[in-house]
């Protein structure tokens, strides 16, 4: 087999200028006698670190990654738009480059005079549009709307007429960049068909894409860039699969770190405010309780905050038990932040008393991204009889299997008397993120099943 | 040569050229009223109006032999449209077209060019309204002087392109040439023989007009539309071409050059 795309260790550097230099001018150019020196650049960005790979005709190849991963440079390398600063790209045949649909097209004139100049654009006789030309009108279903100027169209219908002019230019390989989201489900199963039919008559086909399923299923190799290098090639399952338990990882971070600061912006306020009240103490010779009541800031409140349900994260109470630490972990016992659906999953309070207490209930709430409460409970509301507590202890909720749709959600984690006074509320401090294959959506994922019968026929 | 290469390759888009050429046509006066007729009017309008002020209003600032003046001054100032709009224009072009150089594999030469060969079109298309004003002062043009007129139209086309081309690549990176040029332009009006024979210049300004290209086609057509008796220029207007020739290579290979930057750059 022959290849269609060959790409050789392929770097490319941009150059980036200072803050003055981008808006260098002739005159200050010449004035400065640097009009050589001004192209010289400050500091560089490397956006492609030596990638190699080869596409073989008729195969369609993947390229995943984040944003910023180099995919978009790299496709503009293979399409010729942008030179690789170092390496080699080879491309065997007529390349049509979906990168932005209907770039070329001019908003005053029709969309029949702009199926023409686009298709001259990408390399096509008058003759054979002409040939074409209602092929392209039907496949954009635009029939109505040919003759009204471009400027009058939806983005939708922009979009469209600019993929069906791309992919009928026939070309021997076609360059995709993340266009196939232009219409609504029936327009895309289209696309799709079409990009079978181009595997078919051994065409080769390089996605960009940010839809995994999409690389799962229609690729033959996916390729994963990360920072501008390689960092997984080959089967799309493997490739796609580490992929997704990187970008978990990097989630995972990324919710440690903001939870991390936001505790301790939340503890830093309460430990200010009790200072603040210790200095009032001094002399007055206030029990601790009396101290919070005269005391100023959030912890002011024994009663809790009036609107209980505030949006904001926060911490206030007491503190005459008080929660120290809190993990949220997964089936393996490991604390994250990253779950799937389904899965088990632990949040353990650690949590300590200085005396002995005997009203206490320990609750929590779970909010989703839209700060709707998906769930809320407390050890009163379950029929728990505090007996007391006195110095450290864990309290462990366990959920066993956490069904709940995709996105991101919140925890509210509290220990209060049994009539609402807070000893300690840990208000939304907590998120953690819950990943689905599924699409579902909704505030809740009952356990369920589908059956069918009679003349129904599915797959799965 | 890699810059001969795309030379040719150039070749290959003239089907291209003539489709965008067309698109800026119809897309300049989609919406308006009188449309095409534009091209039309906006000549015969500044025609008027040249003709008033210099029959009402400055009588007597030119020679007896240089009337009518009105039609003198049109026989430049037309092609000189071409000329100043195709270089302001052509400056901002690939800016204009920045999403064709980056979103599509486009050759973006053709930009330019195809600014430069609009505004010829809007020069033809003014042209009738010249050919009108000679029928009714009653200036016969001579069939034979009359030969010259696509040569020295062709000098202009090559000489225009060439500095577009060499414009065009650099506003890219030094935007406020965009600026710049629109004062170049009018000096540069002034400092050719357009409203004023060259017969009137001052004796000791004359070898520094000459140095000007635009100078020796304004007295081409000058001498062929509007002064009776043979072009006396034509030696002038040969040098010119092989100079334009020249230019066009230049504003080429710079253009060239810079070529791989524009996607980055724009």
């Amino acid at each position: 087999m022959t290849s269609a795309i060959d790409v050789l260790n392929v770097s490319k550097v941009y150059r980036r200028y200072a803050r003055k230099k981008q808006f260098a001018t002739l005159k200050s150019a010449i004035l400065d006698g640097s009009l050589l020196g001004d192209l010289k650049p400050e500091e560089t960005f490397q956006a492609l670190k030596g990638v190699s790979f080869s596409v073989p005709k008729g195969c369609t190849y993947g390229v995943i990654g984040r944003n910023g991963s180099g995919k978009s440079t790299l496709l503009k390398c293979v399409a010729g738009i942008t030179r690789p600063t170092q390496g080699e790209v080879k491309v065997d045949g007529r390349i049509s480059a979906l990168i932005e649909l209907g770039a070329g097209f001019h908003p005053e004139i029709s969309g029949r005079e702009n199926i023409f100049i686009n298709g001259i654009m990408l390399g096509l006789t008058k003759k054979e549009i002409l040939h074409r030309f209602d092929e392209i009108v039907e496949f954009a279903e635009m029939q109505d709307f040919i003759d009204a100027p471009v400027k009058t169209y939806s983005s939708g219908m922009y979009m469209r007429l600019g993929f069906a002019v791309a992919v009928h230019v026939d070309p021997e390989v076609l360059l995709v960049d993340e266009v196939l989201a232009v219409g609504d489900q029936g327009f895309t199963h289209k696309c799709l068909d079409k990009f079978a039919e181009f595997r078919r008559r051994n065409k080769s086909i390089l996605l960009v894409t940010h839809s995994l399923d999409l690389v799962e299923k229609f690729c033959d190799n996916a390729h994963w860039l990360d920072h501008g290098v390689t960092k997984g090639e080959g089967d799309p399952k493997r490739v796609v699969a580490a992929y997704v338990i990187d970008v978990e990882d990097a989630e995972e971070n990324e919710l440690a770190k903001a939870e991390s600061s936001r505790v301790a912006a939340a503890a830093k306020e309460v430990g200010g405010s009790e200072s603040a009240n210790a200095g009032a103490n001094v002399g007055s010779n206030f029990s601790s309780t009396g101290a919070i009541e005269t005391g100023e800031g959030p912890a002011a409140e024994p009663q809790g905050p009036k609107d209980g349900f505030k949006s904001e994260e926060g911490r206030w109470g007491t503190r005459e038990v008080e929660i120290t630490n809190v993990t949220i972990a997964g089936p393996g016992g490991e604390a994250g932040h990253v779950f799937q659906s389904g899965e088990a999953i632990q949040v353990r309070m650690d949590v300590t008393s200085k005396e002995k207490i005997t009203d206490f209930v320990f609750g929590l709430g779970l909010f989703n991204a839209d700060n709707v409460c998906v769930y809320g409970t407390n050890t009163n509301l379950e029929e728990f009889q505090p007996t007391e507590i006195n110095g450290a202890g864990i309290v462990t909720f366990t959920i066993d299997k956490l069904d709940l749709v995709e996105g991101t959600y919140r925890l509210d984690l509290a220990a209060h008397k049994a009539d609402g006074y807070p000893y300690d509320y840990h208000r939304l401090l907590y998120t953690f993120r819950v990943k689905s294959r599924i699409r579902d959506v909704g505030i809740y994922r009952p356990d369920h099943s589908w059956a069918f019968s009679g003349g129904i026929k599915i797959k799965s | 040569m890699a810059t001969f290469r795309n030379l040719r390759a150039l070749f290959r888009y003239r089907g291209l050229i003539q489709t965008l050429v067309v698109r800026d046509l119809k897309a300049r006066y989609r919406g308006s009223v009188l449309g095409f007729f534009w091209s039309f009017f906006n000549p015969l309008l500044l025609l008027l109006i040249y003709s008033f002020v210099f029959t009402q209003v400055l009588v007597g600032a030119h020679d007896k032999e240089m009337e009518p003046y009105a039609l003198f001054m049109f026989c430049g100032i037309l092609p000189w449209t071409w000329f100043s709009s195709s270089v302001l224009e052509s400056s901002n072009t690939l800016i204009a077209g920045g999403n064709l150089i980056k979103k599509v594999l486009f050759p973006a030469e053709v930009l330019p060019i195809v600014t430069v060969l609009a505004n010829m079109v809007h020069f033809f298309l003014g042209l009738p309204v010249l050919v009108g004003f000679l029928i009714y002062y009653q200036r016969p043009v001579d069939p034979v002087e009359l030969l010259w007129f696509p040569v020295i139209v062709l000098v202009q086309l090559i000489f225009t392109i060439g500095l577009a081309l060499f414009l065009s690549a650099l506003t890219v990176h030094f935007r406020d040439l965009k600026d710049l040029l629109g004062n170049v332009v009018q000096l540069w009006f002034f400092a050719t023989p357009i409203i004023y024979p060259m017969t009137q210049a001052p004796v000791n300004m004359r070898q520094w007009l000459n140095l000007n290209p635009m100078t020796h086609i304004m007295i081409s057509y000058q001498e062929v539309l509007f002064f009776p008796g043979p072009h006396g220029h034509w030696k002038w207007l040969i040098a010119l071409g092989f100079g334009s020739i020249l230019v066009f290579l230049a504003g080429y290979f710079v253009f060239d050059r810079l070529r791989d930057s524009f996607a980055e750059e724009v």
